[in-house]
């Protein structure tokens, strides 16, 4: 028994140890400051994290990238977040109404869905209306996720009802589908296509403009680091910053 | 000595599902496992589950008597791969059905060229990836009962005259019965569980591949408590399959 409580006792300080060196680095104590943000700015918010860290001596950035209910989930149940930035305004509003929120949050980017198919455009499509034809086999997001009310307002908005063959649970899902070609077709965020390099075509389409998401950011209240959270949030609108969101895709807010 | 982990290891276990139903709607609970898709998602599951099950007993079986009894050199190597299933991420499972048998994969395009057959995004891709998963459960309880159960009871059989479908029938089947059971409840279980191979491999689409499992995830998205309600849904199933199937298959021969 006494054995058994020093093997666990040693496990346990083994454990702390390893989490304790990450914090201390190079006798210089720098501030780690937790960003939970949606994952579709997970290419631009790793490029601005060394900017953000040189212009703020003492800050370490970390991130912690999800889908946006996911992370809105986590903070309201507790976990330690200094900013949240949200691919959707209904999410923000989650943690908003929980108290958690510092201030107004305030939209920082928006983003649009444009089709995505396999290179070569074998099933020739050029529109949305095109999704609609017999014999395409079209992807989209789920109804109950951003990019999928996204799609369902464009559907009514046009009157073109898709058939898709699955309701994914996100964009990565929709663009792994098109990837793998079993789907000839699917919608996503201009982003997403982006990011996917050369491995899928991006066509864009009138009609997405009717469907815009709007990105925000805030800081967490009781934060443990309020004011590196707020300086977060200032260098997200900056213009350097907005230069990085622009070349990847995103619109202005 | 071993109270206090036992005790831990059972706490990990029960804890969680208790937090489920504590936290649980219960004045919606009604309302939100009854709503259309949920509905959907629940039968979709219990068929998908029941079909699956019966290909793990048809095709596992057979293996499993292969694996028991051939005299094959190399057959250790083919039991390690049989549990490939077992260890590997669902996930990566539906990706490798997904890379063989959607159009641009070998069989997938073979298939769609001659037979005009596509099988991603169909309730027969939800059954290829459950039986995928579950065929381990049902090969490694069974042919684990096929090497205990005394051979010799067989031999002896046969020599007091027993043919050998009487042999197979008065003395075979009864011993593997317990193993073919939990087998079976295990693999059952398993197919209800499945969420990783049918999201990557058949999507998600209400009544045609959105499982329950699928559904709890996907209900996450908008209402927590949908979600839990789901899921307490499942924990239920699960509890009927296990109390129904379990003791008479797994504990039978004592």
């Amino acid at each position: 028994m006494k054995r058994l409580v020093m093997i666990v006792l040693a496990a346990g300080l083994a454990v702390t140890a390893c989490g304790g060196g990450q914090t201390a680095t190079s006798g210089q104590q720098r501030v780690p400051v937790t960003v939970f943000a949606a994952a579709s700015l997970n290419n631009v918010f790793t490029r601005l994290e060394p900017q953000f860290e040189a212009a703020n001596p003492g800050a370490d950035l970390r991130f912690n990238f999800g889908g946006s209910s996911d992370l809105a989930q986590q903070i309201v149940h507790g976990a330690p977040a200094d900013v949240f930035a949200s691919a959707n305004e209904a999410q923000m509003k989650v943690v908003q109404n929980e108290g958690k929120v510092t201030g107004t949050p305030e939209p920082f980017v928006t983003n649009v869905l444009t089709i995505v198919v396999p290179v070569g455009n074998p099933k020739n499509i050029h529109s949305f209306a095109d999704l609609a034809k017999p014999g395409v086999t079209e992807v989209v997001c789920a109804a109950q996720v951003p990019c999928g009310a996204a799609t369902k307002k464009i559907e009514k908005d046009t009157n073109i009802t898709l058939s898709p063959a699955s309701e994914e649970q996100d964009v990565l899902a929709v663009l792994s589908k098109v990837q793998a070609g079993v789907a000839d077709a699917g919608l996503v965020y201009v982003t997403d296509a982006r990011s996917a390099g050369g491995k899928v075509q991006e066509i864009n389409f009138p009609e997405a403009t009717k469907a815009v998401n709007v990105y925000p950011i805030a800081a967490i209240k009781d934060a443990p680091h309020t004011e590196l959270a707020q300086a977060f949030v200032t260098f997200i609108h900056s213009p350097t910053a907005q230069q990085q969101f622009a070349s990847a895709g995103f619109g202005a807010a | 000595m071993l109270w206090l982990p036992a005790l831990m290891a059972f706490a990990l276990i029960v804890l969680p599902v208790i937090g489920l139903v504590v936290r649980a709607p219960w004045s919606r609970f009604g309302a939100l496992v009854t709503s259309p898709s949920a509905l959907a998602a629940l039968e979709l599951s219990l068929r998908t589950a029941a079909v699956s099950t019966l290909l793990c007993v048809l095709l596992g079986g057979p293996l499993a008597a292969v694996l028991a009894r051939g005299t094959l050199p190399g057959l250790r190597l083919l039991r390690s791969v049989v549990l490939l299933p077992l260890v590997l991420p669902p996930v990566v499972g539906g990706l490798a059905l997904l890379y063989l048998l959607g159009v641009s994969g070998f069989a997938g395009y073979v298939l769609d060229v001659a037979f005009g057959v596509r099988v991603p995004f169909t309730t027969t891709a939800v059954i290829l990836a459950q039986t995928f998963v579950a065929m381990p459960f049902l090969v490694v309880s069974l042919e684990g009962a096929l090497r205990t159960g005394e051979q010799r009871y067989e031999s002896i059989a046969a020599t007091l005259g027993a043919r050998p479908w009487t042999v197979f029938r008065r003395i075979t089947v009864p011993l593997v019965l317990p193993g073919l059971g939990s087998g079976t409840v295990l693999s059952f279980a398993r197919c209800l569980g499945e969420f990783g191979a049918t999201i990557a491999f058949a999507g998600s689409l209400q009544g045609v591949t959105r499982t329950l499992p699928l559904e709890v995830y996907l209900q996450r998205e908008v209402d927590a408590d949908g979600a839990i309600a789901l899921s307490l849904l499942l924990v239920v199933v699960a509890i009927v399959v296990i109390v129904v199937g379990r003791p008479r298959s797994a504990e039978g021969l004592r």
